[in-house]
């Protein structure tokens, strides 16, 4: 098998692997918002929950992880298959994309877990 | 005929990629099929029609047509199902090069079945023992489930993803290399898996069932699809596939 055929079933793959884990996370991530969301929305009662919080990091860094490769992927094929780039240009884009949710997102977990309030 | 027989108001595609629908008046009749209404222009209004057919009664898959948008096979499609208002417009397939009216360019279509080697190759000879396959057993029936493709196109000439990626397979071609898989007599299933992989394959399909809703064999190529990419993901993993390109 040519190599990135190999490349191509592993993405599609993975985008199906991230998808069956994101639905547990998803469903999480919503009670977390609605029991979040009782006392009043405030900056400083949901930092005070999560500053500090090794679980709230480790779920929300590995949440963004799976968005970034779920993502990425699907970004891929619209762009080959709707704006019709090449193979080429198109995983160019979708992995710099990537890398940009990867970066903003892992940053934000950062600063509400490790940073201090304003 | 009577000059008050009710009327049908045709547009046919005349020309090729670039071209015109015309319209024709055909009097309807009791159980006409479209290709009924396709003949009768040819032979009465407009010899220069061109269009394909052989068998008539659904076998040879070779009347397919677009009718009011939607691709059919055109010699078991009555007009009083189709034809809203009295009437009819028929179109050449999609996704695939017009020849010339009705007439469109099928070798991509059959290539794609060779691409996807979607034809059995075995290792007895007539002088050994048949092969003795298990009518009920969950391969066979797999196989079953697909193998009355006629090969008419209306499922190719129904997929979006085909429009969107010349290269892809296909329904027809995935759903045949499905039944090969199946078929334990067979001895070309990782090199068939290999031709059937990634986005000019199987894993281009987004499931949208266009081609299960139109098949006019009511068979279901999404599920083959879906039961190929299964099967190939799990090969990749097991390290069941050659990585290198084959001489296929």
């Amino acid at each position: 098998m040519k190599p990135q055929v190999v490349q191509q079933v592993r993405r599609w793959y993975w985008q199906r692997i991230t998808a069956m884990i994101m639905t547990l996370f998803v469903l999480v991530h919503l009670v977390l918002m609605i029991h979040a969301i009782k006392g009043g929305l405030s900056a400083g009662e949901i930092l005070a929950r999560t500053q500090g919080s090794v679980l709230w990091a480790l779920f929300y860094g590995l949440f963004v992880v799976l968005v970034s490769v779920h993502a990425s992927i699907g970004l891929g094929n619209i762009l080959v298959e709707w704006a019709r780039l090449p193979q080429g240009s198109a995983r160019l884009i979708s992995n710099l994309v990537a890398l940009a949710l990867l970066v903003l997102g892992l940053r934000a977990v950062w600063a509400v877990t490790c940073g201090s309030m304003p | 005929m009577s000059a008050s027989a009710p009327m049908l108001r045709v547009e046919v595609w005349r020309g090729g990629e670039e071209g015109r629908f015309q319209t024709y008046e055909v009097p309807r009749r009791t159980s006409q099929t479209v290709l009924d209404v396709v003949t009768y222009i040819q032979q009465t209004l407009d010899s220069t029609l061109s269009y394909r057919y052989a068998c008539r009664v659904g076998m040879c898959g070779s009347c397919a047509m677009r009718v009011n948008g939607v691709a059919r096979w055109t010699c078991r499609t009555h007009v009083t199902r189709v034809a809203d208002d009295d009437r009819l417009q028929l179109a050449p397939l999609a996704n695939l090069p017009i020849v010339k009216d009705l007439v469109t360019d099928m070798a991509e279509f059959f290539n794609k079945n060779d691409r996807a080697l979607g034809r059995f190759r075995g290792n007895r000879s007539r002088h050994e023992r048949m092969a003795q396959v298990r009518p009920d057993s969950p391969a066979r029936r797999e196989a079953d489930a697909g193998i009355e493709c006629i090969g008419c196109a209306v499922c190719y000439s129904s997929c979006d993803v085909v429009a969107w990626r010349p290269d892809f397979l296909g329904p027809a071609a995935l759903n045949r290399a499905w039944t090969l898989v199946n078929d334990e007599r067979d001895i070309e299933r990782a090199p068939r898996l290999v031709a059937v992989a990634g986005d000019g394959g199987c894993h281009a399909c987004h499931t949208q069932g266009s081609c299960t809703v139109r098949c006019p064999k009511h068979l279901t190529p999404t599920a083959s699809i879906a039961g190929l990419k299964r099967v190939t993901a799990r090969a990749l993993l097991r390290g069941e596939m050659p990585t290198t390109e084959g001489n296929s």
